[in-house]
């Protein structure tokens, strides 16, 4: 059996320049710069460094524009880019409680220590096509207010001061942090593997998921206690300078989902936690990841695994976008071999099927 | 006893003071930082660790305040810059601007130097800070006008 094997060079060469052509578009137009789509495009560029696993701003809307719009080709492409660089450490643990909060609501409770704040969001918008936007448009400068300088509590705390939720699990000082990106997963995985799991995850699969803990598949009885959005400080303990230096600030989500009760013949009745956190404002994705949090927790809370959403190694083994299309689009790959045999076989079976009937046409009719 | 807590108190206010202009200028943009130092004559120094580009895994806590997670990467740029007179300073920031992280080795240096931790301070670091918290508050004005008032409307003749 002959196999072409070589013969592509030319075609794939002029597929990439064709490429880079329909990537330019019309060329009468002007050509986005990274400034316009980190800018303009900014939650797609928050979801290219969430689900590639790297902030960087730049880099994200670099991918973005290489990949035609096509996120999860530029996830893959931010996925690719950390490979080339060395990894310096781990930061301290960020401090969400101190974040300079550009969103903050609460589903629970009105009135919160520090208020609810709207932020920038879509919510309460008409969901109308603008056609101003179409035209070029210049909005007003956003309105001011007086800044307080109250602090801004997490909800769970507040609920935490009564009792009335469990206390996040604490640091063992003797169990280093998981990482999946230096070990493989193995099952039962703990939270905080889960949580890097689910971190880089894709949206859709966890909306997805989440969703379906809603409509009753593992369901947990939910409320977004806290989304909130802003700025949190980065601090990196660095050995050569002997304390944690200042990185700077990142742009991270937080989402706090309140959940129905635990108790025991011992303990006190008290609502659960799911938690989501991710970088960017990125809040479909935060409230997604902490109802799927949640229902993973499953086994830990004594809860019957019945439903997709509380099967850590279905999710786990499922989230990734990069390897999931990876797999899926391998098959588009030359598989010339493999169909070969499986054609060789059929053609046997279709040949014994066919002198099986010839053989003995009146016996099956009299059957 | 006396003299060694003198002195672990002297090295922690070193160390803040060092943190702090840090944290201003890690906030700074590459070009503004530049523009400060431009305008001071700068010691004598050498790189003693060349500018480099890295990563780092930044870490969340699970629920917000309870055990470690890795969340995701950051790109990171770091390099160490020694005086001629022999303060060393280390520089590390956000992103993959290799030049900021050496300058602000070099402010890092000059901060912990008897002769330029004034000048550094006046001329790079206060100018700058005034303009990160400019930035913050401006923020914090524009965000504070979406946050909303409840009222309770009262029905009926009471």
């Amino acid at each position: 059996m002959y196999v072409a094997v070589k013969g592509g060079e030319r075609a794939i060469e002029n597929a990439h320049r064709l490429l880079a052509h329909e990537r330019r578009g019309d060329r009468d137009v002007p050509e986005l710069s990274l400034d316009q789509i980190s800018g303009q495009l900014s939650l797609g560029v928050d979801r290219v460094m969430t689900e590639g696993s790297l902030y960087d701003r730049e880099l994200a809307a670099l991918a973005m524009k290489q990949a035609r719009g096509d996120m999860i080709e530029a996830i893959f492409l931010v996925r690719a880019f950390r490979a080339t660089l060395p990894r310096f450490g781990a930061t301290d643990p960020v401090d969400t409680g101190h974040m300079q909060v550009r969103r903050r609501i609460s589903s629970t409770f009105k009135d919160i220590p520090g208020g609810q704040i709207l932020g920038p969001t879509f919510d309460y918008t008409h969901r109308l096509l603008d056609p101003q936007l179409a035209e070029g448009f210049s909005p007003e400068r956003p309105a001011t207010g007086e800044a307080s300088i109250a602090a801004m509590p997490r909800v769970t705390d507040i609920l935490g001061r009564d009792g009335l939720i469990e206390t996040s699990p604490e640091a063992d000082a003797d169990t280093p942090v998981g990482d999946l990106t230096r070990e493989p997963l193995s099952f039962p995985a703990d939270r905080d593997l889960r949580l890097q799991n689910l971190a880089r995850a894709d949206e859709g699969f966890l909306l997805a998921l989440g969703y379906s803990t809603q409509r009753g598949y593992g369901r947990t009885h939910p409320f977004a206690g806290e989304i909130r959005f802003g700025e949190v400080e980065v601090e990196f303990m660095a050995e050569d300078a002997g304390f944690a230096v200042p990185l700077g600030s990142i742009a991270m989500t937080e989402c706090q989902m309140v959940n129905q009760f635990k108790g025991s013949a011992t303990e006190a009745p008290c609502f659960t936690r799911g938690y989501g956190l991710a970088f960017g404002q990125s809040e479909r994705k935060t409230m997604s990841m902490a109802l799927v949090d949640r229902s993973l927790r499953a086994r830990e809370l004594g809860e019957e695994v019945v439903a997709a959403a509380q099967d850590e190694e279905f999710v786990m083994s499922h989230s990734d976008n990069v390897q999931a299309t990876g797999f899926v689009e391998h098959l588009k790959l030359p598989h010339y071999v493999d169909f070969q045999s499986e054609l060789g076989l059929l053609r046997k079976l279709r040949k014994e099927f066919a002198e099986a009937n010839e053989a003995s046409p009146m016996q099956e009719a009299a059957e | 006893m006396m003299a060694s807590d003198e002195s672990q108190s002297n090295e922690s206010a070193g160390q803040a003071r060092r943190k702090a202009a840090m944290a201003v200028l890690a906030h700074s943009e590459a070009a503004e930082i530049s523009g400060r130092l431009g305008t001071i004559a700068l010691p004598a120094h050498e790189n003693l660790r060349e500018p480099e580009n890295g990563l780092v895994m930044v870490r969340g806590r699970v629920g917000g305040d309870g055990a470690p997670f890795n969340l995701g990467e950051a790109t990171v740029s770091r390099a160490a810059v020694r005086l001629s007179t022999g303060e060393v300073g280390f520089g590390y920031t956000l992103g993959r601007d290799r030049q900021k992280a050496q300058m602000i080795a070099l402010c890092d240096a000059m901060v912990q130097s008897d002769q330029f931790a004034d000048l550094v301070e006046a001329k790079v670091v206060a100018p700058l800070r005034a303009a990160v918290i400019a930035g913050r508050n401006r923020k914090a004005a524009e965000t504070a006008a979406t946050r909303v008032d409840f009222y309770t409307l009262v029905r009926g003749e009471g």
